[in-house]
């Protein structure tokens, strides 16, 4: 079941000029240390022995990318196309802040070769998006779509957030409106989950906040589910939509189909050949490692046929390909676990396919496990 | 026989027997202080951490008295719990003395009391020793004062010790020596010996423990064991220096092993009498009884396919517990398994403990059952001990339950909780009696059923650790029994069916379902859980199903992290049973258990 799609690329720029109340990801406020670290970023080398073909996605996330002085995004494309490959028609994907958006830095980035944008929205709900942290209001997210259409870009991706505490029907229902309202090609919509030592956590602990509940939690999923199917876009993933088959997103396919990758930057993980590896997440760290050249503290696992198998089957159960039938008779209980998960309505068998119903995402941490 | 000094240690649990003979051991120079370990007689880790003594220990100490006079000193260190009271009996007959502890800073305890009735039933000498003296809160003439009073002893008499310390170990060993009595017994007479313990060994089979009352035993001696009426061929006998020593013989007083080729404990009785096979019949010692098994539950695998690493398990674990008894069962729910029998529901949780420390299984059990007789419509008495034979109440006309005489002592503060919990099991006839001012002796009668489960923990609980619990086995009574069925999600799961009278019918089902209730994961379907009487519902309970089950996110590091999460989660499984559509995992079988307070 090894994958030979064409490898993708993802540069991870851990810089944000506020941290939300509610991340966990690795991001750090020192944006200062910008310009040392998105040297190293274009400096960083694969481990030895792992060869890439040419990348027909690349993907620069973060942290804020968009919140790098200008020029930087530019400049550092240069340096990576001067150092690897990238296929003709790639995909290439930047996130951004609403407030970062200028027609200066759209234009960078078009000019970077940068076709896909992302911007991290989260809610069109001022009240919302100041209780999680967010430097922007809905009108600049509204501002900052339009913004990247005038400029030219014709894949627009918006990314939403549900199920945080206080969050209603209602005021989802009408995030959602106002986001099928600028035609976007993707749509994302992150169900909140707390966890990690972020102020949040740290708000539920001390009882300031209260967890959503299971029935809220699943009425908003259908809800968004519902909304956007009925508008023609594809729930292709559990957090995920596309306008079409060709909207959804290339490159974050790669990850749940064991495709290769090679992540840049600290806390960025790769991919090839059954290898997973991973750079450890400090700034300090990595910049040291690349500029000594012993590369950045990096952490891996190989990955043995049963763990390459078991990590198919979730991932495969997560996405609406679903998973071949071949595939999955490979487990013992299969038959059983299928016919189970049928009368439950959360598989279907399509062809010689089998794939997650909308029932099924909801359930998809479930799943794996009737098959084991 | 004059130089020989047989005597065990008694004390309130804490009042510090395990480190008084740690003490002693090493005082006499029989372990290097390199190679001593605390609680070095509790071998067992169970011993260890519960502080509590299940196989008796014998060790031979050898001390020079003051005056210059060379004496053996044999301490007999014996169980502390009900379930093995006969085995305690069987050890003390084999004593002189005792040495009675109280701890200076608890004083005389119920505990202390019941091992003081205990040794006088015995006829031996008590010392008290005073112990903890060290400890701030000591209150030393306190506690003389309770040794007098409470106990009727010379407090006069009384050793200050503290086994902490090291302080007092000399005046205890010279006790020994002058206040407890040599062992009587006649060299000349014919070799009569008294089995006070056996255990196995992998490479000798059975160490038979015992004390030597008449005449003298070798090796080569052909001997009978009385009760059984076997006969073998000494191999070796010896005495317990922490391990075992080899002598040419041991003779009347003494206390040590004899190894003739048994191959398992189970071929051995506590409390049997040995002989010479080629002297006329003497008479046997008196005390030996059969030690029955009263308490009954299934064993299963967690993993079926453990199960014959489980019967492996088994058979080694009975070489060393003589008590167990087992023999196959099977269950729908559980698969292959055994029906074990139990002593009490203490030596029920140290099999279960060490099965699984000691021999890796893991296991699942089911409710603890005790034995009833059903008169039947064709006259037929049947005997079950297992609710999957119940018979078709349609037939039955009469049920019989055991019953118990339990004896509680407590100080009198306790007692209106002690009949408080007496009664709400069922327990009649009860009497009390003031054996020294303050403290209360109670009977009840009960059926055994009753107590089972956690009477003995409720007891301690609402005297607060004061109250002290024994039982004998009383006669069968007639009550009204039905057997409770448990259906989860429509599916009766036959281990855990339970006969019980019909008055705690409801209660126990519901207790049982609400138990499941909570250990049971949710489904992705609502879950009935329910108790019947025959085809009747009589309590319910349900577990809601799960609305969603996902995680948005699966980039970069989750992917590993959700890998990982699902190795765990698999390994999981194999730790839980399907009952229908249902996953139960083991911890609720274990729960249901445990009841709650009523």
């Amino acid at each position: 079941m090894m994958n030979d799609d064409p490898p993708g690329l993802y540069l991870h720029i851990p810089f944000c000029v506020t941290r939300c109340i509610y991340c966990d990801f690795y991001s750090d406020t020192r944006i200062s240390m910008a310009g040392r670290l998105l040297g190293c970023l274009a400096a960083e080398n694969a481990p030895r022995g792992m060869g890439f073909s040419a990348f027909d996605t690349v993907y620069i996330g973060g942290g804020t990318p968009s919140a790098m002085p200008a020029g930087s995004i530019a400049l550092l494309m240069e340096r990576i196309g001067g150092r690897f490959e990238t296929a003709p028609g790639a995909e290439v994907t930047i996130e951004v802040n609403p407030d970062d958006v200028t027609a200066g830095k759209l234009a960078e980035y078009r000019g970077a070769g940068i076709n896909r944008i992302s911007v991290g929205v989260q809610s069109f709900d001022d009240g919302e998006l100041k209780f999680l942290g967010r430097r922007h209001d809905a009108r600049s997210a509204i501002g900052a779509a339009r913004a990247i259409r005038e400029a030219g870009m014709e894949n627009l991706g918006i990314d939403l957030i549900y199920g945080f505490a206080g969050h209603t029907i209602e005021s989802w229902r009408s995030t959602l409106e106002t986001a099928l309202s600028l035609g976007p090609e993707h749509v994302s919509c992150y169900q909140m989950t707390i966890e990690g030592p972020t102020p949040m956590a740290r708000m539920l602990a001390a009882g300031r906040i209260e967890e959503t509940g299971e029935e809220l939690q699943r009425e908003l999923f259908l809800l968004a589910s519902a909304a956007l199917t009925d508008h023609g876009y594809i729930h292709y993933e559990i957090s995920n939509y596309a306008r079409g088959e060709g909207a959804a997103s290339r490159h974050n396919g790669k990850y749940w189909a064991h495709a290769p990758y090679l992540g840049l930057g600290p806390s960025a993980h790769s991919f090839a050949g059954g290898e997973r590896w991973w750079n450890l997440p400090s700034i300090e760290g990595y910049c040291g490692g690349v500029e000594g050249g012993e590369g950045p503290p990096r952490g891996s696992e190989r990955l043995t046929a049963r763990q390459f198998d078991l990590e198919t089957l979730y991932l495969g159960l997560r996405t609406a390909r679903g998973l071949p039938l071949g595939f999955l008779s490979r487990f013992p209980a299969w038959e059983r676990a299928l016919e189970r998960l049928e009368n439950e309505s959360c598989l279907r068998i399509e062809g010689d396919r089998v794939v997650p119903t909308t029932k099924g995402f909801l359930f998809a941490d479930s799943l794996p496990l009737f098959f084991l | 026989m004059a130089g020989i000094r047989n005597f065990s240690i008694t004390a309130h649990i804490d009042h510090g027997k395990s480190t008084l003979a740690d003490r002693l051991i090493q005082y006499t120079g029989l372990v290097a202080d390199r190679d001593f370990q605390d609680q070095i007689l509790d071998n067992m880790d169970i011993e260890r951490e519960r502080g509590i003594t299940i196989k008796s220990q014998t060790v031979c100490l050898p001390y020079k008295s003051r005056s210059g006079e060379e004496f053996i000193l044999n301490l007999i260190d014996t169980p502390g719990h009900v379930d093995f009271s006969y085995e305690v009996s069987r050890a003390l007959a084999s004593c002189e003395g005792v040495l009675l502890l109280v701890d200076a800073s608890q004083g005389v305890e119920a505990q202390t009391l019941a091992n003081l009735y205990l040794a006088m039933e015995h006829d031996l000498a008590v010392i008290p020793v005073i112990n903890k003296i060290d400890l701030p809160s000591a209150d030393i003439e306190n506690t003389r004062e309770m040794i007098e009073v409470d106990l009727g002893l010379d407090s006069d008499g009384a050793i200050l010790c503290s086994a902490k310390d090291g302080i007092g170990i000399e005046d205890i060993l010279e006790a020994i020596t002058k206040r407890i009595p040599a062992p009587r017994g006649e060299k000349e007479k014919p070799f009569r010996a008294l089995i006070f313990d056996a255990r196995y060994d992998s490479f000798r089979g059975t160490i038979i423990s015992c004390r030597i009352v008449d005449g003298t035993v070798r090796e080569g001696d052909i001997i009978r064991l009385m009760s059984l009426g076997t006969t073998h061929k000494i191999e070796e006998v010896g005495v317990f220096r922490i391990a075992r020593e080899k002598r040419p013989s041991l003779s009347a007083g003494e206390v040590g092993y004899i190894i003739a080729g048994i191959k398992t404990v189970s071929d051995t009785r506590i409390g049997d009498t040995i002989v010479h096979d080629a002297d006329p019949m003497p008479p046997a010692l008196p005390g030996f009884k059969e030690v029955k098994p009263v308490v009954f539950s299934s064993i299963y695998p967690i993993d079926s396919d453990e199960n014959s690493a489980l019967a492996d398990a088994l058979e080694k674990y009975k070489l060393n517990d003589a008590a167990l008894i087992y023999q196959r069962d099977s269950s729908a729910a559980l698969g292959h398994g055994f029906r074990c029998g139990f002593l009490g529901l203490l030596h029920l949780e140290v099999f279960q403990e060490r099965l699984e420390r000691e021999f890796n299984q893991g296991i699942i059990m089911t409710s603890p059952s005790v034995e009833y007789k059903f008169i039947l419509a064709n006259g037929d008495e049947v005997e079950v001990d297992n609710p999957e034979y119940y018979p078709d109440p349609g037939i039955i006309v009469k049920s019989l339950e055991p019953y118990i005489r339990a004896t509680m002592m407590m100080p009198e503060r306790y007692m209106g909780a002690v009949m408080q919990i007496c009664l709400a099991r069922r327990g009649v006839n009860s009497h009390f009696h003031y054996p020294t001012s303050g403290r209360i002796e109670l009977f009840f009668e009960m059926p055994l059923a009753e107590v089972i489960f956690d009477f003995y923990d409720k007891l301690k609980t609402v005297t607060q650790g004061y109250g002290s619990f024994d039982y004998e086995l009383l006669d069968y009574r007639e009550g009204n029994l039905v057997k409770v069925d448990i259906l989860v999600n429509g599916e009766r799961v036959d281990a855990l069916s339970t006969i019980i009278h019909t008055d705690r019918a409801r209660t126990r089902a519901k207790q049982i379902c609400d138990r499941l209730a909570e250990e049971i994961p949710k489904h992705m379907f609502k879950i009935a859980v329910q108790g019947a009487v025959g085809g009747k519902i009589i309590a319910r309970s349900t577990i809601s199903a799960m609305r969603k089950d996902v995680t948005a996110k699966c980039y970069g590091g989750d992917i590993t992290r959700k890998r990982k999460l699902l190795e765990k989660q698999a390994k999981g499984k194999k730790r839980m049973k399907s009952i229908g559509k249902v996953m139960i995992p083991q911890n609720a079988f274990v729960s249901v258990l445990k009841t709650n307070d009523e």
